[in-house]
Formats: C-alpha cells, structure tokens, sequence
C-alpha cells in the first residue's frame, strides 16, 4: 500500500498537482509497518518530514494524506499543512514535522503525558541518521533516560541526510550507540526485513512498556528516490542502488518468504495489489476531485477560541 | 486501459524541461520503479520511474527534445493483452498546474486581512474585589498555584523550579504543596525541555515552561514559534498546544548584553500564540491565570526588577484578566503615553511629573502584545492627538513602531504631532553602571518626548 501510494504521489508530483518539497518513504517500508504490529490503541506516533508511510500504516485514509498533498479542503489538515505536516489525534499520529530534530522532544514529551497520565502508553518517535546530530536529540534523551520515559527512539538510517552520506556526517555510524553516554540501550536492526523489525519491537515495547526507560532501536534501511522529488542523487551510484532494490527489497523479501511458506500464493498476490491500486487510484482521484481550501480558511485555525 | 506517460514537474518550480534520453525502446516491458527516461529540469538531471506494469507502446517526444511543457504526453504504455491500436494520444496537452496556479494567486489577490483595529473584548475591567498586599512575585505562585488545585493537568517546569524554590523565587512552596510530579526540575536544556513541553500539551496536558530568563528561551525559539505556535494552523485546527512559556524579560542590573534583552517585539510578530506582559500585581495574577487556562500557546513576559515590588491584588481565585485588552492607568487629555510592564510605572512617574507642569497624560498599560489592543490606543490618541510609546526593548521594528503604523492607518487624521518612540538605545547592553543607564529609556526621556510631542518645552 505503501508503496503503490509514494509511487502515486511521486507521479502526482510531476503533473504538478503536489507542490512544495515531497519526501518520499519508498525503499523503507519495513520499518513502519513492522513497528506498528506491536502499537496498542493509547500509544502515539511522531516523525519527520518523510512521513506518508507513517500516516498510512497508522492507519489513516489515503484519501485524506494524497487530499492534503494535493492541497485540498478534505486533506487532514484541511490543506494548510500539506505534505511535511499532517495529524491525526485519533489514530495517534502527531506528524509530520518539518524542522530536522525538532519532533524528539516533542516525541519524548508525548512520552512524558503517557507517563504523568498513567495510561499504559509508549511514544514511537521516529527520526532519521540525519537528525541523530543535533543537539536537542541528546537534550531530549538525557531528559528521557533521567525520567524513565516511556519512548522508543527509532533511528531510520537510510544512510544518507539528503545528499551527504553519514561517513561524512558523523563521527561515529554506530547511531544504536548513541545512547550510550545516558545509558539507554541500543539496538541494530536489519531495516529491510519485516519480520526482524517486528520482533525488535515486540521486544522494545515490552522493555519500555514496563517501565525500564527508554530505548533506540536503529534501522538500516535504504531510501530508493531522492531526498525530495527534486534531488538526483547524484551522490550515490546506480550500482548501489541496484543491488539494495534487486536484492534487499522488503516488499519481495516478504513476498518470496510467503510464497516459499505457501502461507500465500502468486495469485493472492496479484488480486491483493490488484485491490491496493484500485484504493490508490481512489485516492488520487478523490484528492483531485476535492476543492482547493475556501480563501476564507486563510484566517482559520490560527488561534483557539477561549471558552 | 492504455496510459499516458506526462512530462513530470520534478522540482517546485520547473515548467518545462529536456528529455535527455529514452532508458527504453518500444515494445520493451516494464515494471513499476524502473527507469524509463533521464529528464533535465531546471535544476538537474533526473531519472523518470514508471509507476505502473506494461509494455512501452510508443514513445511519443524524441531523445534529445528541449523545452517540453510539464504535463505533455511523452509516451505511452500498454497493459498486458493490448497492443499499438489502443493509442489514443491527447489532443491538448493537460496543463492544470499553470492554470491553477493562476486561479490560486488571484484569489490571494482578493483576499482581504480582516479590518484592523478588531475589537477583540468589549468587556469592563473585572473588579479588584478585596485585595492583599503582595509582590508580583508572590501574585504569580498564586496564580499558578490556585490553578494547578483546578486543574490536575497544569504542571510546572523549568531549571531549579522545584528543590531550589526558583531561581527567583516565583515558584516558593509549590514543590511541597504539589510534589515533584508536577514541579519538576530540568537540566539546563531549554531547547529540549520546550519542545518536551510542547510535546506534553499535545498530549492534553497543560505545562507551565519557566524560563530562568527569556535570554536562554532563544535556545528554545524554534520550538516556541515552530512547534508550539504552528502547529493548529498547520493540522487544520487539529493539534492545539495549551502550554504557557514565562519567565523574566527585558534589562535586570549589571548583567551584561546576553542576559539583558526585552523580547517583546520578538514574539508579538508571530501569529499562532498570544503574549502577555503584566506590570502589576494584579496584572501578573490575572494574566498568568489567563495564560494557563488558555487553550492556545502564551507567552508571559515578567520583569526581574518588580518581582520584589508590592501591589493590592485580588485574592478571590477567579480574578482572571481577558487577554488582548489593555488598561488605562491614568487618564488625560493632553497626550496618550503607552507602556508594557515595567515602563508601565515609568510612565505613570512621568505623568505625574508632567501634571506638574500642566500637561495632562493618559497612561495606557498594554498587558498584551498579541493581540494588541489597539482599540484602546486608538480612542486615547483620538482624545489627546498625541502618542509617545514606551519600550525598554530597540527601536528598530519594535513595539512603539507597530504602534505608530496602527495609528497612522487608523487615527491618522487626529494627529497634531509625530508618534514619538522612547526605547532602549540601539547597541548591545553594556556592562558598566552609567552606560547601561544611558542604555535604558527613563522617566525624563518620556517627560521630553511628551512635551515636544505637546510642543512645550
């Protein structure tokens, strides 16, 4: 679904119906919906700005993430936050953010409410290699390891922060480390297999969810597009791309792994992406089809009437 | 169904573009995430995917085409089973990107701001009620004090908040009264524990952020301004962020140019959260407990220099002042003197100085910054025809110079003299005793500027 919906948006990009900066999450897939198999309904998630799969695994309407990045009145942020910022308080979802960083104290903090409510809740704060050397992140984790806060660090190293490659960024690669200094525990996870990432979190949930703190589980993933739709990356080879799609993708890796266990057959396959591209279609054209915001919204939700 | 494959916008601003080289030849099949043409945009060369299975059934724009207008058919695709006698090819190309964009900024062009001034309360100033004579100081505990007994999700945050009893003293006795649940210490993190903060109140509770001072909240700005106050907007009206950001502001004594800054006109520029600035006793208790009941972020600008001061305040627990409505302190005729916290008593010392002199001032305590009352500033200066603004902060862009626009939009025609700014100098504050007071705006400076405004001298 995942998938099929970027591959979309990546195409309604270039007619032009999606404006801006659009991140694509192609290539990574695995990590989010491996994570998610282990969500109860009182925990909350937080990411960046490469947020689509995020929303969709949440299990938000793709009519409303492909509205809102068409820009439209139905879109979940009923088009004013477009592709970097989208919500959705009722499946826990709380962006989609655009400042690199900027969503782990808040993840942590979402982290702190579950806790000072007692509501069983754990917080998934997602970020990339990119974002593991700013400052506030280790702000955020000090905080975090020091209050035992209940927040799963997930550490999406797709191996490059737009067009610079983490060797020439951070002076340590190991990110599951990077806790270390507040003794939060670290684990590396093979980011393109679904089922290692479902059992890393099976096991991170239970560690936080009973009370231990927080932890960092990096995933080594690999993002096949661009930064943005308007990067080439140029700063990779062909070859390296070839070899992460041809022989680490996490879409055929669980299709091969299934059919080699005849737990499904090459026929469900096709009926079930058969049934996937008909709900995007869907979406593409329900997000086409809504009209744009009422330029009365301009001066909407900017504050909160006090009751 | 055969499908068309458009030339693709590959960056926000391209509209045409060169295709480069065809990757396949008619015939070849292809499936989704293949590379089927390398595009050159405006910014770079880029390689165009096929989104879909299917055999490529022609290709309809040469290798090597310059300028080809986003959205032009370039190709065309067959599913499984048809062959070249399904090419349809568009007519006219679609263009739906330029033709909106046209639609969207003519209706930017119609849009109009709503009318400035907008009364924002019509509401009488709430009656003291029996008051006790306390320091702001102790008015703001209070405050957050008899809110925190309200209101289980009012929690308070901040460097020595808690064990310490506050860097200042603000928040004495709270640890005791509501346990370290609910007053906690931080490390000396601001940028973190405002975005833990902001994050905490997305999560339906209501923190209360000290600053030790809102020298160190520049840390912390991004999170303020981007996460606490854009949120809403962005979410459609979704997220909401009840959280108060509060702390000293503006010059204390002999502290240097990193810790002596009024960051008044900083934050009022922003929409998406309100800002207070309280004078009085009465101001900060009204005002604080305004601030922790609102549901959107608020800023609450204190001042270092009148935490010891004491006034008359409230002691009902339901003194709560409306936010965005302004105060006159002292009526006149003569000219309108507009203040913020501690120019506030500045100002009423030149009036009274001025009385003696026989020019009569009205004295207008703002409390809010966003929203400002201009309402109040108005009707004043269409009494008096003239307005001297007071801020401790720069000049340039600050307070007094939003003031000053407002009145020429709005009372232009009642002037009798130029608005006249008394600020803090336009340098870095400086250390020594006679320089940080040449630095800072005095009474004689408000009592000069009222009479050359009034032409006396």
């Amino acid at each position: 679904m995942i998938r099929r919906f970027e591959e979309r948006a990546g195409q309604l990009y270039g007619m032009g119906l999606i404006g801006g900066f659009c991140h694509l999450y192609i290539g990574q897939e695995a990590v989010v919906v491996g994570l998610q198999g282990n969500v109860i309904d009182a925990d909350t998630l937080i990411t960046t700005y490469r947020d689509h799969g995020h929303m969709l695994a949440s299990g938000m309407d793709p009519k409303g993430v492909m509205a809102e990045l068409t820009g439209r009145i139905d879109g979940y942020s009923r088009g004013k936050g477009g592709s970097m910022h989208m919500f959705s308080r009722e499946k826990g979802f709380f962006g989609g953010h655009g400042i690199v960083g900027a969503s782990v104290p808040i993840g942590t903090g979402l982290a702190f409410s579950h806790k000072y409510n007692e509501d069983g809740g754990v917080n998934f704060c997602y970020f990339g290699d990119g974002a593991t050397n700013q400052g506030q992140v280790y702000e955020a984790f000090n905080m975090a390891a020091l209050w035992k806060l209940p927040v799963i660090y997930v550490i999406e190293n797709n191996k490059y922060g737009m067009g610079t490659s983490i060797e020439r960024a951070s002076a340590s690669i190991d990110l599951y480390r990077r806790g270390e200094a507040y003794g939060i525990p670290g684990k590396v996870v093979d980011g393109m297999d679904v089922a290692a990432v479902y059992k890393a979190g099976q096991e991170a949930v239970e560690y936080v969810r009973g009370g231990n703190g927080p932890i960092i589980l990096e995933m080594k993933t690999y993002r096949y597009r661009g930064h943005s739709m308007s990067d080439p990356a140029k700063y990779r080879s062909k070859e390296e791309l070839a070899k992460m799609r041809g022989e680490h993708d996490p879409i055929d890796r669980l299709r091969f792994k299934l059919l080699e266990d005849k737990a499904l057959d090459d026929e469900a396959f096709k009926e079930m992406d058969k049934a996937i591209k008909a709900r995007v279609t869907e979406s593409a054209e329900f997000a086409q089809a809504s009209p744009e915001p009422d330029p009365s919204e301009l001066f909407t939700d900017v504050l909160r009437d006090v009751a | 169904m055969a499908t068309e494959i458009l030339m693709p916008a590959l960056s926000p601003t391209m509209t045409e573009g060169t295709l480069s080289k065809w990757m396949v030849k008619e015939g070849d099949s292809v499936v989704a995430g293949d590379i089927i043409a390398e595009i050159e945009t405006d910014k770079a060369t880029m390689e165009l995917e096929a989104v879909d299975e299917g055999t490529i059934g022609k290709l309809l724009v040469a290798e090597g085409t310059e300028g080809v207008d986003v959205n032009v058919p370039i190709a065309v695709v067959l599913e499984e089973g048809e062959d070249a006698s399904a090419i349809v090819v568009s007519a006219a190309p679609q263009k739906p990107a330029a033709s909106e964009h046209v639609t969207e900024a003519e209706s930017v062009a119609v849009v109009k701001q709503p009318a400035a001034p907008k009364p924002v309360f019509d509401v009488d100033e709430p009656d003291l009620g029996e008051t006790a004579e306390i320091t702001v100081r102790e008015a703001l505990r209070d405050a957050m004090a008899e809110e925190m007994r309200k209101d289980e999700a009012v929690f308070l945050m901040g460097e020595e908040v808690a064990e310490y009893q506050g860097a200042y003293k603000v928040s004495q006795g709270l640890l005791e009264e509501f346990s370290g649940k609910r007053v906690i210490d931080t490390p000396i993190t601001e940028q973190g524990f405002a975005g833990l903060g902001v994050g905490a109140a997305f999560g339906n509770l209501k923190p209360i952020i000290e600053f030790m001072t809102f020298n160190f909240a520049m840390q912390a700005i991004d999170q303020i301004i981007n996460s606490a106050a854009k949120t809403l907007y962005m979410s459609g009206g979704q997220m909401g962020c009840s959280i108060v950001f509060r702390g000293p502001n503006g010059a204390a004594s002999r502290v240097g140019a990193q810790h002596s800054q009024c960051y008044g006109a900083w934050y009022a520029h922003i929409p998406g959260h309100k800002v207070v600035a309280p004078w009085s006793g009465a101001d900060a208790k009204g005002l604080m407990k305004a601030a922790i009941r609102d549901p959107n972020p608020v800023i609450v600008l204190e001042n270092e220099l009148l935490y010891g001061t004491k006034f008359d305040v409230p002691t009902s627990d339901e003194y709560v002042l409306p936010i965005g409505k302004a105060k006159i302190e002292r009526e006149g005729t003569d000219v309108t003197i507009t203040a913020f916290t501690i120019m506030v008593g500045k100002a009423l010392e030149a009036a009274e100085q001025l009385a003696e002199q026989g020019i009569s001032a009205e004295v207008i305590n703002l409390r809010s910054l966003r929203p400002l009352d201009t309402e109040t500033i108005i009707k004043s200066v269409q009494k008096t025809n003239r307005c001297v603004s007071c801020e401790e902060g720069f000049p340039f862009s600050g307070i007094g110079a939003e003031i000053s626009a407002q009145i020429m939009e709005n009372a232009f025609d009642w002037l009798d003299a130029p608005v006249a700014r008394v600020t803090g100098v336009d340098v870095p504050m400086p250390y020594a005793a006679n320089l940080e007071k040449l630095a800072l705006p005095q009474v004689e400076h408000i009592v000069e500027a009222a009479k050359a405004a009034c032409y006396r001298d």
